[in-house]
């Protein structure tokens, strides 16, 4: 259903169009809080009933290694959490997780890092299901909460300021990332898609805090999630971003490139030219 | 293309310039020379002689992309607004239209988007600074490296020191001035700087701000010292820089003919002003080509300065490394005693460690005489082995920067290469006492075995790659003796002299009152020159060379005898074959030509 | 020979070195053990002996300094044909003016240079010039001289023998001082206490940033981390005008951001007399480090640790805002929160102590 309208939205237009995907998407918000919300959970349909079932076959082949039989998470004896538990945590996190592939962890480490995803997008639906019924979380947000398709100047700029006020401290002035302390990181997010984006913010993956709605309300995620779209499609105007990483780089490169251009051509002035020499020019 | 095809070096090129036809620039200079007679300080001037070498080009650098710099700075003042007054940006950047800003922002984001070629000056400006300071610190090591700061030439040296620190002031100065949140997080941190400083630190901070941080002084108070006094300081001091130089005339490395006496190379005009005038040019043109391709400073995407808002990867220039390292890696240690707080952790590494490595290097020769006791005038460079405690001691320096260069930049290393910063932050808390005593040992060993390698080659010759075969079937490599412009040049240096250690009273029984000092001195004249190895005696050099050719002749009977015209490698180059004769008298060796060169 | 300095020590032997010696002429020196061969000869270059190449050498420095006009003009060309503005004209995922001003502008210059110091390598004289060292000093008699013209002027002066008029002198000069010191009285107003009070009082709600809205505890989730300000920042005075606005604005934010987090209550170890000053686990502290002022909101929801990004200080926000790493030393201060008649999150007083950096006068 969700590639239904992204198709649609990529064609639409005229303005009618806009609003028919405006509808659809409201539809659907309320058909996919109607599935997932927590409420429902209590009460799923037997569609749903099938999903669930389908997740916890996949959560007990993929997930309760580590996060338990029942999701209720692993305690190592030295009192440190194996696999965290997943009662509450909600269908988006279950989304952003595996949709990012940085679920399932090769093995416990400093940070899940983020890879190819190995779930299908139907499995992840099921495992988000699945854990979802657990206990009440976030669920899954409907397109219409990150679409900004219809996002203009005025949202991008509030969005700049918001992502500078809320972001850049861990994530950098150009989401190309940060350090943590003992090795962690914020991870760079370009190329990061929209709904994951959406995700992360309610969902406080790992060591980022969670950014709820309440506070930081949908409209004002939207405006944040513009503006990164905007500077991911912007050209980088004074030529190469050497990484967007600040001062460091720039010292670097002036060593490298501009210190030794200047040396190189001062050793060509002061070196010898070719001579002539007594068996016959060479040259 | 005057007298030069004769091939023999001239003498006094002076004479040669008069000429006999009427020179058209006759009337112009006598104009000139009848208001300011410069013609008598020009004729020794115009064809100064300058010596080519290219370590010599390095203060070049500095002073062309200096020169860069007043160019592109003073089309920048053309649009860029020097105020903190609030106002709403309008321009051609969408990300930032809208929002709240002070105008020295504004304007810079106005000569980024709405001037043509204004960001590539923006751009050109920035990279010569980074420029100009690197070539200066380049410049500065050769110097140290090659002892060309030693008499005559110490108060050009301090003359160096002081446009360094000038010119690291005004880059932090200019890259303040944009307004941007990466320059006022570095004024927020020159603002803990300045608090930290006892009694006076809070009266300090406010003066410069105009009150409490930000303010809206302290842009248009950076504006005037970053365009006005300290360029106005740069100029003369780099006028005094280049007038001393000129007084002194150049350093030049030994060699053949190149002695403490003269001075060997090219003349002013037209060789040198063609050279360095092709060198700004190509300067400036390295200049605009970073400028055009690598982005520097992206002032917008910075946003605006807002004391509420942060960035990751919150750096200085690269030449603020020093501090920022220092501040990154102390501990926090802070005294409150009587009702007063004193934060070590701000003023030691901000305020105390650079002003007294500054201070260090500003009198570096005044030490290095006073341990030596060399008094003496020196215009030939020296190698930098010869030298094997001074080299050392500059490249603990070099140490001691490149690790606090890394700790200043801990976050983008640990991003990058995926550490922990905590553990670079403990590593050079050590490194930054361990590092710099690893580099000087090594540095002053490898020197000292360097020297040792020019002795071998000077006692018995350079291995000359040719293997020959004994009557007993063993093989040994020939070597050779090096040419005698080379054995000279390897030999012009001078000999140490230890400092011997005083007597309490000298001969007349009169206490010597400064004993103390003066043992402190010997001793440290003794580290100094430590296990240095000095040139052979012509007496040793005639020996090893005696005791060669008695080996030769030992093995002469079985020795291998080619007659000219059998090889056809080597030989090609000077028609002798290299059969180890060239001891023994069967033909000379002048003409040895193997692997020399 | 080096040249004889008065006032060197006895002992201190130079090292005995040739002077003047003729060029090409060998002489050796005691201790010494080669002798100098003096300059090599001048080998001529092909630009020198072979007129053919010489024509060669001048086109190619022609052809450099035409192919800078080239770049000139081009140049200009750019200037005016490329749009700067708008994301249209791009060149490599770059700005495409900057980039062709940038090359061209470079072009132009590197020729320039390149040609230049072609010419001077290949077709200017290369036959190496040899200048004799004069004494940096002056000669003995005129340094005599020299101070003996400055004893006259002193003595004709007599400001040796009117030490009234040296002394009034020297007093003038100094006091001279003082109107320039004192000038800079006004470059700013002084400390005083201000340094010591933020804006935030009892009543002032705790708003998130850029957008102002107020917040209830049960806004907060579990590790949720808002970027805060007074509520003050956001308000108007009876005529609609900004309570705070501007510098003023600035330098009440430098002081008052704070950070509200949330986490589990019993993640929190409160200091003695602190117990009360969250509200269901939501801490406010300031956002200022307390190293050298950097804003910090680096926070990690699951270790409670605050990182500052400009030096890396960490401060546990679960245990009372102690540093555990880096360079600062002082705990983060605390705000003091309660909840308001309409149920949200304000202050209940201002810091208890300075926020920001250390300075002396802090006690």
């Amino acid at each position: 259903m969700r590639f239904l309208t992204a198709r649609l939205s990529a064609k639409r237009r005229s303005p009618l169009a806009g609003l028919m995907v405006l509808l659809l998407g409201l539809l659907l918000t309320g058909g996919v809080y109607a599935a997932f919300s927590p409420a429902s959970a209590s009460t799923p349909s037997a569609a749903n009933q099938d999903l669930i079932a389908k997740g916890r076959q996949l959560f007990l082949v993929g997930c309760a290694s580590c996060h338990g039989q029942h999701g209720e998470g692993i305690v190592t004896s030295a009192t440190t959490e194996y696999g965290p538990p997943l009662i509450g945590v909600g269908a988006a996190a279950v989304d952003f997780q595996v949709g990012t592939g940085r679920m399932p962890l090769a093995r416990p480490g400093m940070q899940a890092p983020e890879k190819k995803q190995l779930y299908t997008p139907d499995e992840i639906r099921a495992l988000a299901a699945y854990v979802a019924s657990l206990g009440p979380g976030p669920a899954i947000p409907a397109k219409a909460k990150y679409d900004t398709s219809d996002a203009g100047n005025h949202e991008v700029v509030r969005g700049g300021q918001l992502f500078l006020t809320n972001c850049t401290a861990c994530h950098n002035f150009a989401a190309s990332g940060g350090a943590l302390p003992h090795g962690r990181y914020a991870p760079a997010l370009a190329g990061v898609t929209k709904k994951h984006i959406y995700e992360a913010l309610i969902t406080g993956p790992q060591q980022m805090p969670v950014f709820s709605d309440n506070v930081l309300k949908p409209q004002q995620k939207r405006d944040i999630i513009a503006y990164l779209k905007s500077i991911e499609s912007e050209p980088s105007y004074g030529g190469s971003k050497l990484g967007y990483l600040g001062p460091v780089s720039e010292g670097l490169f002036g060593w490298l490139v501009g210190i030794g251009l200047c040396v190189g051509f001062a050793v060509w002035i002061a070196s010898h030219s070719v001579r002539s020499s007594k068996k016959g020019a060479k040259s | 293309m005057s007298a030069s095809a004769n091939g023999r070096p001239q003498r006094a090129p002076r004479r040669a310039a008069k000429s006999s036809k009427p020179n058209p620039l006759a009337g112009i200079v006598n104009w000139a020379d009848e208001r300011t007679g410069l013609a008598a300080m020009s004729k020794t001037q115009i064809r100064k002689v300058f010596p080519d070498h290219w370590s010599f080009m390095l203060g070049e650098i500095a002073l062309w992309s200096f020169v860069v710099l007043l160019i592109t700075g003073t089309f920048l003042t053309l649009w860029f607004h020097p105020s903190s007054a609030e106002v709403t940006y309008h321009g051609s950047y969408d990300q930032l239209r809208g929002v709240k800003m002070s105008d020295a922002y504004a304007s810079t984001l106005h000569i980024s988007f709405d001037i043509r070629g204004g960001l590539l000056l923006r751009q050109i400006h920035h990279w010569a600074a980074n420029l100009f300071i690197a070539a200066m610190f380049v410049h500065m090591m050769r110097i140290f490296f090659t002892g060309a700061f030693r008499k005559p030439r110490e108060i050009n040296w301090m003359i160096g020191m002081t446009l360094l620190m000038l010119g690291i002031l005004e880059g932090f100065a200019g890259y303040s001035l944009p307004d941007d949140l990466l320059s006022g997080t570095g004024l927020r941190i020159a603002d803990g700087l300045v608090r930290s400083i006892p009694v006076v630190g809070t009266y300090l901070e406010f003066f410069m701000f105009g009150g409490q941080f930000p303010g809206d002084e302290i842009i248009s108070r950076l504006y005037a010292v970053h365009i006005l006094l300290i360029p106005g300081l740069l100029v003369a001091l780099i006028g005094a820089h280049m007038l001393l130089l000129v007084y002194q005339k150049h350093t030049q490395w030994p060699g053949p003919g190149r002695t403490n006496d003269n001075v060997v190379g090219y003349p002013m005009l037209p060789v040198y002003a063609a050279k360095a005038g092709g060198f700004f040019f190509t300067v400036f043109g390295v200049s605009a080509l970073l400028g055009g391709i690598m982005q520097i400073n992206p002032i917008w995407m910075y946003g605006p300065y807002d004391p509420s808002k942060v960035t990751a990867d919150s750096q200085p220039d690269w030449y603020m490394g020093v501090p920022e390292g220092l501040l990154r890696a102390m501990p926090g240690i802070e005294t409150h005693v009587g009702g007063f707080t004193i934060s070590w952790n701000v003023f030691i590494p901000g305020v105390v460690a650079p002003g007294l490595l500054f201070t260090v290097m500003l009198l570096y020769p005044f030490l290095e005489g006073w341990i030596t006791g060399d008094r003496r005038e020196h215009h030939l460079l020296q190698r930098p082995r010869n030298a094997p405690t001074r080299t050392a001691f500059m490249a603990a320096m070099i140490t001691l920067f490149g690790v606090l260069w890394a700790e200043g930049g801990n976050d983008v290393l640990a991003l990058v290469f995926h550490l922990s910063l905590n553990d670079i932050t403990w590593v050079a808390r050590f490194a930054i006492f361990i590092g710099p005593a690893i580099a000087f040992w090594v540095t002053r060993r490898w020197c000292i075995s360097l020297q040792r390698q020019t002795h071998t080659e000077l006692l018995h010759g350079y291995e000359s790659g040719v293997l020959m075969r004994s009557p007993e079937g063993g093989y040994a490599e020939k070597h050779l003796p090096l040419p005698i412009e080379r054995a000279y040049t390897m030999t012009a240096n001078d000999r140490d002299h230890v400092l011997p250690m005083p007597t309490e009273e000298d001969e007349n029984g009169v206490a010597n009152r400064k004993v103390a000092l003066m043992r402190l001195r010997a001793r440290l004249s003794r580290f100094w020159y430590g296990s240095a190895i000095q040139k052979p005696t012509r007496e040793e050099v005639e020996e090893a060379h005696a005791h060669a050719a008695h080996e030769l002749e030992i093995h002469e009977d079985g020795h291998q005898h080619l007659s000219e015209g059998e090889y056809e490698g080597d030989y090609e180059y000077d028609g002798t074959p290299a059969d180890g004769h060239q001891y023994d008298g069967r033909h000379g060796i002048d003409e040895s030509k193997l692997r020399q060169d | 020979m080096t040249i004889e300095r008065p006032g060197r020590p006895p002992g201190d032997e130079p090292e005995q070195r040739h002077d003047g010696v003729p060029d090409g002429q060998v002489v050796s020196v005691a201790g010494d053990p080669f002798p100098d061969p003096g300059l090599p000869a001048h080998e001529p270059r092909p630009t020198d002996v072979d007129e053919h190449a010489g024509r060669r050498a001048e086109r190619q420095v022609a052809t450099l300094f035409g192919l800078s006009s080239v770049f000139a003009i081009l140049w200009v060309v750019v200037y005016f044909a490329v749009d700067l503005k708008g994301n249209t004209a791009t060149l490599f995922g770059a700005g495409a003016q900057n980039l062709l001003l940038g090359v061209c502008l470079a072009g132009a210059l590197l020729c320039i240079g390149v040609g230049a110091i072609l010419w001077a390598r290949k077709l200017m004289s290369d036959v190496e010039i040899v200048e004799h060292r004069h004494a940096i000093s002056s000669s003995e008699e005129d340094r005599e001289v020299a101070l003996g013209e400055f004893d006259q002027g002193v003595r004709d002066s007599g400001i040796a023998r009117r030490p009234l008029i040296r002394n009034s002198l020297l007093g003038a000069m100094a006091t001279l001082g003082l109107p320039a010191i004192v000038v800079l009285r006004d470059l700013g107003p002084l400390p005083g206490d201000v340094l010591e009070f933020t804006v935030w009082k009892k009543g002032v709600r705790v708003v998130n940033d850029v957008a102002g809205n107020p917040i209830k505890p049960a806004d907060m989730e579990i590790g949720q981390l808002v970027n805060a300000e007074p509520e003050l920042f956001f308000e108007t005075d009876a005529n609609g005008e900004p309570l705070f606005e501007g510098t003023k604005l600035l330098q009440a934010k430098a002081k008052a951001a704070v950070i509200l987090v949330r986490m589990k209550p019993e993640d929190i170890q409160a200091p003695k007399g602190r117990e009360n000053w969250g509200i269901n686990g939501i801490l406010c502290y300031s956002k200022i480090c307390t190293h050298v002022g950097c804003p910090i909101s680096l926070w990690e929801q699951q270790t409670h640790q605050l990182l500052c990004p400009c030096h890396q200080s960490t401060f546990a926000l679960g245990d009372g805002g102690k540093v555990v790493f880096g360079p600062a030393n002082r705990p983060l201060p605390q705000l003091p929160l309660m909840i308001d008649k309409d149920g949200y999150i304000a202050a209940r007083s201002d810091f208890h102590e300075p926020v920001g950096p250390s300075f002396w006068e802090r006690g």
